[in-house]
């Protein structure tokens, strides 16, 4: 190559400012406020959007080729996978239930996420965050495809996710992770940034994908673990931009410290009551274990999380108060979860089970502080109980926190045989919270949060069953109206795993494919 | 261990998810599109309304004048979902690329007649920032519509019109350096000849309604100035001046045109044979816009065209009106 030639080329720096920031200019027909309108109201000051940096330099054309190139690989891992029936490979059928609790769960949200950042990204003055909010948003819809793509073949042979569109908008602890994301997207733009792009994005992720990902790995679901790595490069740029806006919007100005301090506080402690679904998949729900919730939690958010805070700290960002409650639930968490799962199978689109004594043993091991003492003795009854033909389903409905919506049944910070509870009183009503800091968020901004569509109120209004439902039949039965309204089929989606079709099915089919006939 | 298990057939409960088999009237298998399209998006029970916009839920079919009993009517012929559109951009990149390193490696972008040179620098250049105005357009559709069949094609046109601002930034950086670039700004902001087209630019961000802002931006600009400027002025007027390889640069233009077209023509179709409300508010929307365009898109022209202009303009135009009489909306 020539010098002249060599001169001409600019750096990547400067190629990719051209190729982005270049294309912007001040519009003059239109005021800035009209084509950008949300600019204003969460109270953040941007002065310049200049001083943004590029997180990451991805033009169209190598966006294109490689993600491209990902998934050609994707689709031909998984399209062999389901020819060779690579589900009977799986551990044992109880993993399954991981799969319905995330196709339900968390793909919906992925959704969400692809239309939360188109929103973002177009609304952001500068045109960098635009663009990477952009990507980010055509990355998220690939999530939730390639998610429902790897799932659908489960679909086809289990039971449980048929619905499960219809099921995420309707179930009742579908409601926890529905209004999490529902929070951010009405958030403004700023305020869904920093609660999606920086906390989930940055400081939970590895609380949520990873344990779903290498669970899959551990226990065989080689189409789960597929799209799971697939999606790493991705998150790695998720990450990166997660953290840039934070750091951008603190330097931008002081005032907007305590502002972004508050969302932070916030989204974390609504993205770790989220996690509690992830804590009790990790602990009970897995046949082949990865490592506790604990270990998870200390690994992924005490240590890893630590470091990050203490590189906050120079912009005057504390870490937030909640982890010294989350420290304190850490022993208890899964346990109280599972336990209320447990108790409400008669209403959930998967399948619950009491340990057996090996996982008993290894939740001792894992839990020394707190199994054997307060989990390990209701959890041997009810296994007990199950054996005499006495399995036990709740069918009272809980009292539900009026933010997270999960049912009040964590205990007090410190005291764990004793039922945490809160209220507020506000206007003509009183509101129920399983937590101080639950309470604050309400306390913050209780005319969004009287909003939330409360399943449990909901179902009580009568709301909740088929069109056309007459609840005052004689002999009516509320619950099965509900599990019609939420399409899903008494004694196949929902009860114990023990007598299920998948249970039966699984050992079948297995049978085939391992013993003569 | 792994067992093989390729020999075992088992039948299996359901051939597609339960919303799936409703909408395509059986239990029967689906393709990836169907089931990474039809209902993605969610339909009930929201929990708060957006701080930004409380008078409409977070998805809300009401942000529309254009009525339709489902909105999942609207199917994207070319089936994309991710995995199929980013095949699709790659195989076409794959082509482009291979465009510039021919055009560059035979130093043929410095011998260009310098007529054509000029006339690519002072036309081609600026409209960089008017498909940077689309991905923010399409952003906001992808944002504010309703229904994933009718968002998800937005997201790839965003992202589509961001990848042919950077084809067209290269063009520049291929004829002459930065400075090129900055010349264009200056005469997209400043001269007279642009005004019109920024001003109409402009405007469009500000369109609430997200239909209305699919058919001013991908219906009628891009289908008034993508005939007009890449098969009118490169491919055939430039072309004929010795500009071919100028054509080569701006491919993936003309074929993405031709491909997206398509399901522009067939979004109309489905919204204006759905009532006679509808129809008549396309008609309105595409008529006024397409007065406004092609009196912002005259100037523009006239750089490549001269006393051709009206002519070849209005050859442009009647071929706009023929391609949407035949989606169903008489203009
Ligand atoms: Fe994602
Ligand atoms: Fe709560």
């Amino acid at each position: 190559m020539d010098m002249q030639v060599a001169k001409k080329k600019l750096g990547l720096k400067e190629r990719y400012a051209v190729m982005t920031r270049g294309l912007d200019w001040t519009p003059s027909y239109q005021k800035m406020e009209d084509i950008y309108p949300y600019m204003a109201y969460e109270g953040i000051k941007i002065h310049d959007w200049d001083k943004w940096e590029d997180p990451f330099r991805l033009t169209m054309d190598a966006y294109w080729k490689y993600q491209s190139e990902k998934e050609r690989k994707l689709y031909s891992v998984l399209d062999a996978y389901i020819q060779s029936n690579g589900h009977l490979n799986v551990t044992d059928a109880r993993y399954l239930n991981t799969v319905k609790l995330f196709v339900s769960g968390i793909s919906p949200l992925e959704y969400v996420a692809h239309r939360g950042f188109a929103h973002a990204g177009r609304q952001f003055p500068g045109p960098g965050p635009r663009v990477a909010c952009l990507m980010q948003s055509l990355d998220e819809i690939r999530h939730a495809q390639t998610q429902i793509h790897a799932v659908s073949n489960y679909n086809k042979y289990y039971n449980g996710m048929h619905d499960f569109h219809h099921a995420h908008d309707r179930v009742w602890f579908l409601s926890v992770p529905k209004s999490f994301f529902d929070d951010a997207i009405t958030a403004g733009p700023f305020e869904f940034m920093v609660a999606i792009g920086f906390s989930f994005e940055y400081v939970l992720t590895n609380l949520l994908f990873v344990p779903f990902v290498s669970g899959a790995a551990y226990n065989g679901d080689m189409g789960t673990m597929t799209f799971g790595f697939s999606a790493q490069s991705d998150e790695a740029r998720h990450m990166t931009l997660g953290l840039e806006v934070i750091k951008f919007i603190l330097q931008q100005d002081p005032a907007n410290v305590p502002i972004v301090q508050r969302w932070i506080d916030k989204w974390t402690w609504r993205g770790y009551r989220v996690l509690t679904l992830v804590a009790m998949m990790m602990d009970y729900m897995l046949p082949k274990r990865t490592m506790s919730w604990k270990e998870a939690w200390e690994v992924y958010f005490e240590q890893n999380g630590g470091a990050l805070f203490k590189d906050l700290a120079r912009y005057g960002i504390t870490i937030p108060k909640c982890t010294e409650h989350i420290a304190l639930e850490k022993d208890h968490l899964s346990h109280q979860a599972w336990g209320t799962f447990y108790n409400y199978a008669a209403a959930t689109n998967f399948h619950t089970w009491m340990p057996d004594a090996d996982e008993m043993e290894w939740l001792s091991a894992k839990y020394p502080e707190s199994y054997d003492k307060y989990y390990r003795p209701r959890m041997e009854f009810w296994r007990e109980e199950a054996a005499k033909g006495n399995r036990f389903y709740n069918k009272t409905l809980p009292m539900l926190c009026q933010t997270c919506q999960i049912p009040l049944v964590f205990t007090e910070p410190g005291d764990p045989t004793k039922i945490c509870y809160r209220e507020v009183d506000y206007k003509e009503d009183k509101y129920h919270f399983c937590s101080d800091h639950c309470k604050k968020i309400f306390e913050d901004e209780p005319e969004k949060y009287v909003q939330a569509w409360m399943p449990v109120h909901q179902i009580y209004q009568g709301n909740c069953f088929p069109e056309g439902t007459d609840p005052t039949v004689e002999g009516f039965d509320p619950l099965a109206a509900v599990m019609k309204y939420y399409h899903l089929e008494f004694g196949r989606d929902n009860l114990d795993f023990e007598g299920s079709e998948d249970q039966k099915n699984f050992a079948e089919w297995r049978g085939q494919a391992t013993k003569n006939a | 261990m792994h067992i093989d298990l390729q020999t075992v057939s088992i039948k299996p409960l359901r051939h597609t998810f339960d919303n799936i088999a409703r909408r395509i009237g059986a239990d029967k298998p689906a393709t990836r599109y169907q089931e990474g399209t039809l209902d993605m998006q969610q339909t009930a029970n929201f929990h708060y309304r957006p701080t930004w916009d409380p008078d409409h839920d977070i998805y809300d079919a009401s942000r529309s004048a254009i009525k339709m009993a489902d909105w999942y009517a609207f199917k994207d012929p070319r089936q994309f979902y991710y995995g199929a559109y980013t095949l699709a951009r790659a195989k076409q990149q794959d082509t482009a690329e291979a465009n510039f390193d021919f055009v560059e490696s035979r130093g043929m972008a410095a011998n260009l007649p310098e007529s054509v040179r000029d006339t690519v620098l002072k036309l081609l250049i600026p409209l960089r920032h008017v498909a940077w105005g689309s991905n923010m357009n399409n952003a906001a559709i992808c944002a504010y519509g309703y229904g994933t069949g009718f968002s998800q094609p937005h997201i790839f046109h965003s992202m589509d019109q961001l990848g042919i601002a950077q084809y067209i930034t290269r063009v520049g950086l291929l004829l002459g350096s930065v400075e090129v670039l900055d010349d264009a700004k200056k005469s997209w902001v400043e001269d007279d000849t642009w005004q019109g087209l920024r001003r109409l630019v402009e405007d469009s961000m500000v369109v609430q309604d997200p239909f209305e802002l699919f058919v001013v931006q991908n219906v009628v600009l891009d289908g008034l100035l993508y005939p007009l400027v890449y098969e009118t002025i490169i491919d055939d007027v430039l072309s004929a001046q010795g500009g071919t390889s100028v054509a080569m640069l701006t491919q993936f233009m003309t074929d993405w045109f031709a491909e997206t077209k398509k399901w522009a023509d067939a979004t109309v179709k489905i919204a204006a044979a759905e009532s006679a409300e509808n129809k008549e508010i396309l008609a309105k929307w595409i008529g006024e816009w397409r007065d406004r365009a092609a009196a912002a898109l005259l100037p523009v022209a006239r750089i490549a065209l001269g006393d051709r202009t009206d002519e070849l303009m209005g050859e442009v135009v009647q071929q706009f009106n023929a391609r949407m009489t035949k989606a169903g909306v008489a203009v």
